[in-house]
């Protein structure tokens, strides 16, 4: 720094001074802004010359549309559905946290209305051993008119309520029509599992954030079934993808006239349903 | 299932009768997202008795008007503290502001709350500029450095910057109004949204919760107000509160009108489900909604004030009637808040079962954590008022410089008129 001479003048100084504040901020700003430009280009980027996407390298989400079908004539209520999913899920084993779940539908004779349990009812919990649900046998005297199961479970929607009301867009929609959760950003406000209208998403204490049905999307985007399906031993479950003509969703919709749950809340659902009943919702 | 036992001691289960989806039985939103609207419209109904002086010029407010932007702010601080301390991971609440979902009623939120408490802060400071600076030039105790830091730079008060002070709070008060409001209407919206819900599906909902807001806001102005006034030994402005009277009266009649046409509404229209709804306003609902919130809570007021206001009631009479109406006010109005967000979610998804849920009194979700976050505004409100006093009666003498600040409040608190808005009113 050169004293006097080039000492400036009061007011020269400060233009220096800004002069230099300008530029840092300049160039503070610069790299604030590169690096946020980085973090939200940078995966699209990555994605769009490898074709990487979650959570396999050689899946690519675009070439797929996947779809869901039930065949509520064929349950037959032996839940191994429900704990294939807890076990391949993780899913607290309790009976508050269920990413698929079964409902027993029973029309008493002389009742107007059915009467309705899952496996979550302490009556069926108490007949259940770990990793082995099953349903009691309260109606084995009752005058039972007609009766079934309801397997049920995330519909990944089309317009999914959870992903609309989600304030930091965790939950999002995959191209190949999943609904997923990312669990590293979720903040857990719960907001998704009150928007939901078929009460499939619950709070996950132990990673305190939302949780979901995925399709078991770790199996799916490796050409697996999902784990409900591929234990069901009647074939109440059907997954495929619907853009192959040939696969069981596309048949399964092809020879059958489906119905969606609660189709009024305009959610679009893409879990079908054959053989339910007025009374389901 | 044992692991079940187990796993009860991290969350509360709620039991139900009817059908309701196995995984209801864990109520989402609990007391926090009770309190969560309650003091959000505490916020906007205290704001909206001081925008009745700046703004609208109703000199009779005058008493309670910088009070009111005071608790205004005591209310909003704990606002997020609330959610934050409901969320699972408050460490990520900022994702909701860095990258915000834009569909998402809950992600706006944070933008809205944030211009507010930045709107709230400025008008404050421009209310307060020439008591700062006064203090900063005259306070001699320890309070003097920040009060120097609170003028930010600024030390001059002449009637240019006094006319430009008043500008500056007049804007500011005027943009309140939009603000104050919308942020409590959108807390409305959050619920009135959802689809999922019967119960919150309506299009009155953020209406209803903005009227509610109002009678709150008043009501706890003429409780606190009446409450400082006697433990700082001054008169009670009878005026103020015969003005907030009318206004509480007023909102209140509109308010009730709002919530049962909503409710009729909802029971007329009978969609699907009606019969739980119909089980659940004659069980849970009969005490909490049709005789606290709505009897003993809104229509009993209403009386008591009709009473007072045709009977042009003064005096003892008044403070009384004031005190316990807005009292009543406040109590209906944290029972319309349970009713909502409890009561939705009570009544299942499924709309053949119903959820009999009970507030634990300890954990995060409990009344206790409710309760210490319903009285950390009156820290707020206490520290606050300790540095910026909103009575009129004891404030510095504007502009004389040549009195300390102990002896302004002397001097003028055994002056008994409080202000001299008073009078004119």
């Amino acid at each position: 720094m050169q004293p006097d001479e080039s000492a400036p003048l009061p007011g020269r100084q400060d233009e220096q001074k800004s002069a230099d504040r300008r530029r840092f901020l300049a160039g503070a700003g610069a790299a604030c802004a590169s690096a946020a430009l980085a973090s939200v280009l940078g995966p699209t980027l990555a994605l769009g010359e490898t074709r990487v996407s979650f959570p396999t390298p050689d899946y690519d989400w675009e070439k797929h549309n996947w779809g869901y079908g039930i065949d509520a004539t064929k349950c037959i209520g032996c839940l191994r559905c429900v704990d294939a999913c807890k076990n391949e899920n993780g899913v607290a084993k309790d009976a508050h946290h269920f990413r698929t779940w079964v409902e027993r539908y029973v029309y008493i004779e002389g009742e107007k209305h059915p009467r309705i349990d899952s496996q979550a009812d302490p009556g069926n919990i108490a007949v259940s051993a770990p990793d082995a649900s099953r349903f009691d046998d309260r109606y084995k005297d009752a005058k039972v008119e007609k009766a079934f199961f309801v397997p049920k479970m995330c519909n990944h929607c089309q317009e999914p309520s959870c992903v609309q009301v989600c304030p930091t867009g965790a939950t999002y929609k995959t191209k190949d029509g999943a609904v997923l959760v990312d669990k590293s950003y979720c903040i857990g406000c719960q907001y998704c599992v009150q928007a939901c209208p078929y009460g499939a998403r619950y709070f996950n204490d132990v990673e305190r954030r939302a949780d979901k049905c995925t399709w078991c999307y770790h199996r799916i985007s490796k050409g697996m079934n999902p784990a409900c399906v591929e234990v069901c031993p009647v074939g109440a479950r059907v997954f495929g993808d619907m853009n192959d003509k040939s696969s069981p969703i596309s048949r399964f919709l092809k020879d059958n006239r489906v119905f969606v749950l609660k189709p009024e809340m305009g959610n679009k659902p893409t879990c079908f349903y054959i053989g339910i009943d007025k009374e389901v919702s | 299932m044992d692991p079940a036992q187990a796993a009860h001691a991290v969350f509360h289960v709620t039991p139900y009768t009817g059908y309701v989806y196995p995984n209801e039985t864990v109520v989402p939103w609990s007391i926090l997202i009770v309190i969560y609207p309650y003091l959000t419209g505490l916020v906007a109904g205290a704001f909206t008795v001081s925008s009745f002086y700046h703004v609208f010029g109703m000199e009779r407010f005058k008493p309670v008007a910088r009070f009111a932007l005071i608790a205004a702010l005591s209310f909003m601080v704990v606002v997020p503290l609330t959610l934050l301390s409901h969320l699972g991971h408050p460490e990520r609440a900022f994702n909701a502001m860095m990258t915000p979902h834009t569909t998402s009623a809950m992600a706006i939120f944070g933008y809205v709350a944030s211009f507010y408490v930045i709107l709230l802060m400025l008008e404050i400071w421009f209310m307060f500029r020439e008591d700062i600076v006064h203090n900063a030039r005259h306070d001699r105790t320890w309070k003097r450095p920040f009060y120097r830091l609170m003028t930010l730079g600024s030390y001059e008060i002449n009637e240019l910057t006094r006319r430009y002070d008043h500008k500056w709070l007049m804007a500011l008060a005027i943009i309140g109004i939009p603000a104050a409001h919308g942020l409590h209407g959108y807390v409305g919206f959050v619920f009135g949204s959802l689809k999922s819900r019967e119960w919150w599906s309506s299009d009155l909902m953020p209406v209803i919760f903005l009227f509610s807001a109002i009678v709150s806001g008043i009501s706890v102005l003429i409780i606190f107000y009446m409450l400082i006034s006697l433990i700082r030994r001054v008169r009670i402005d009878e005026d103020c509160i015969k003005g907030m009277v009318l206004a509480l009266w007023g909102f209140l009649m509109f308010t009730v009108t709002l919530e049962g046409v909503e409710f009729f509404a909802l029971m007329y229209r009978a969609r699907e489900g009606i019969e739980i709804i119909r089980e659940y306003k004659d069980g849970p609902l009969f005490w909490r909604f049709t005789v606290m919130q709505i009897g003993i809570g809104a229509l009993l007021p209403v009386l008591i004030m009709t009473l007072m206001v045709y009977f042009r009631t003064a005096g003892r009479k008044l403070l009384l009637g004031a005190f316990v109406s807005a009292s009543l006010v406040l109590v209906s109005v944290i029972f319309m808040r349970y009713n909502v967000v409890i009561g939705g979610q009570e009544i299942s998804k499924t709309m053949k079962g119903l959820l009999d849920y009970s507030v634990p009194y300890f954990g995060q979700e409990g009344w206790l954590m409710a309760a210490a976050l319903l009285s950390t505004p009156l820290l707020f409100m206490y520290i606050l008022t300790r540095f910026f006093n909103p009575w009129d009666d004891t404030a510095p003498v504007r502009a004389g410089g040549a009195h300390t600040r102990d002896s302004c409040r002397l001097g003028a608190g055994e002056q008994a008129p409080v202000s001299e808005g008073g009078a004119s009113g």
